[in-house]
């Protein structure tokens, strides 16, 4: 991750200039910020064991990283460089507070199954990591694409690792069976075939996410480091 | 209009601007959501209570839409009562919809509330055969917050026939794995007094004898303070209880 802000120039540029989509598509690939920067690495690896929780983990991540940069993008000029990260944290703090209180109000199943995972949106270095190198030192609508791209990058990785995970570790996608009824046996396991627990371990998350990487890297030369 | 952002005064200034915002806001969306949680909470406690009487298998297929019809199937609230600490007719005398009101784990955080005063609902299920089945809610301390659950005794009154439990903050995949099956498993056919009705105290252990031995019950690896916060609150919550299963027999 840079340190410096990375500035855009152009004083009156359209949302949708050739620069602003590139904001968003690069988190997409070549920049994600899972793949790319490794951030975010902790909730990639906690709540990927089911589809459901990790659609909802990037919808509320999507929503603290939009509006949160917006609102420090906005504040940029008045907040005081001293307490520039305590104010950075107080907004995604009251963000994810406001996401949690939704989620108990309107999906209260969800909320359940994350539980103290969207609390630690906090803590979520994407984040923290969007606010001081973008939004610090940029406009508004640039920092809206922006914000879109990188939880866009960190949604498909997500469910992506995801997929694969409830797909064969519990057998399921999105609760539903795909293979069969694993506890009365028909479908696929009345043949032997049998869930791979390791699956919904942690370290299969980081093994899948690495295989991601593997992938990526061997397809884009360019982002392999020299050291 | 030049302003100096570094000066003390003007982040002082900012710090407190952006406080009282947020306080505002924070505070107007806790108020316009909490009718909705409230909501969301009335039909979990039924749906617990269902989840604790059916059998796993039927348990699994409780959902937050059929919960509210399930319960009213199951339970006639007309025969649940109150209890007090002793095992008695609670005083204030809470009958039918209002038994569902009573908070437990507000009564149980309330220091200032006496322990005489604390209220212990009881719900009878039956189902078609009118065969009886008794939900006792219980609640008590995990590692990190509050742990509760219901308990449903068979019958006979003794033989633990299902549970729940849930939490609100425990470590995911330690402590909070208390919600799962296999931990409620360990307590399925339990029996909470001895032959003549005086309770026995549950012990959480660690050596795997919790399936064979009476009274013991496997803790969970990695989430033993939590394991031992639901041995305690089983302990204790099931006293009251067991004395008025001992004046209904007698």
């Amino acid at each position: 991750m840079s340190e410096v802000a990375e500035k855009t120039k152009a004083p009156r540029e359209s949302l949708f200039s050739k620069k602003n989509r590139k904001l968003v598509t690069d988190p997409l690939t070549d920049n994600n910020p899972i793949t790319i920067q490794v951030l975010g690495i902790c909730s990639a690896l906690a709540i990927t064991v089911q589809v459901e929780q990790a659609f909802w983990m990037s919808v509320s991540v999507l929503f603290v990283l939009v509006l949160g940069n917006m609102v420090i993008s906005m504040l940029r000029n008045l907040i005081p460089s001293r307490i520039r990260i305590i104010v950075q944290l107080v907004v995604v703090a009251s963000l994810v507070i406001i996401v949690d209180l939704m989620l108990a109000a309107f999906v209260p199943d969800v909320s359940e199954k994350l539980s103290v995972f969207v609390g630690l949106i906090i803590t979520n270095c994407i984040i923290m990591g969007r606010f001081e190198a973008f939004a610090m030192g940029n406009k508004v609508g640039p920092s809206l694409m922006d914000g879109l791209g990188n939880s866009f990058g960190y949604a498909w990785i997500l469910i992506l690792v995801a997929f694969v995970r409830e797909l064969f570790g519990s057998g399921t996608l999105w609760g539903q069976p795909i293979f069969g009824d694993y506890i009365e046996g028909n479908g696929l396991y009345s043949i032997g075939y049998v869930n791979n627990n390791m699956m919904i371990l942690p370290p299969m998350a980081l093994i899948i996410v690495g295989v991601i990487i593997w992938v990526q890297r061997s397809r884009n030369k360019a982002l392999i480091e020299d050291h | 209009m030049a302003v100096n952002k570094d000066s003390n005064g003007y982040t002082f200034g900012f710090a407190i601007a952006l406080v009282v915002v947020v306080g505002a806001i924070l505070a107007s969306v806790a108020m316009a959501t909490k009718p909705f949680q409230e909501k969301n909470e009335a039909v979990k406690k039924k749906m617990d209570i269902v989840k604790a009487i059916l059998p796993k298998k039927q348990a699994e297929k409780v959902t937050r839409k059929n919960a509210t019809a399930k319960f009213e199937e199951m339970v006639n609230l007309e025969n649940a009562v109150v209890l007090d600490m002793n095992g008695n007719i609670h005083k204030d005398n809470i009958t039918g919809e209002a038994i569902l009101d009573v908070d437990i784990k507000k009564e149980y955080r309330d220091k200032e509330l006496k322990e005489k005063d604390k209220h212990f609902p009881l719900f009878v299920a039956e189902d078609k055969d009118g065969k009886k089945a008794y939900v006792i809610p219980v609640v008590g301390k995990g590692l990190w917050g509050p742990v509760w659950g219901n308990i449903c005794l068979d019958e006979d009154m003794r033989t633990i026939k299902g549970a729940t439990f849930d939490h609100k903050t425990e470590t995911p995949g330690l402590g909070a794995e208390i919600k799962q099956g296999f931990f409620i498993d360990r307590w399925i056919g339990e029996q909470i007094t001895d032959e003549e009705g005086n309770p026995v105290t549950f012990e959480i252990v660690k050596d795997n004898s919790g399936a064979k031995e009476p009274v013991k019950v496997d803790g969970i690896t990695g989430g033993t303070i939590t394991s031992k916060g639901v041995e305690e609150m089983v302990n204790r919550g099931l006293k009251p209880y067991i004395k008025y299963f001992k004046t209904l027999k007698q």
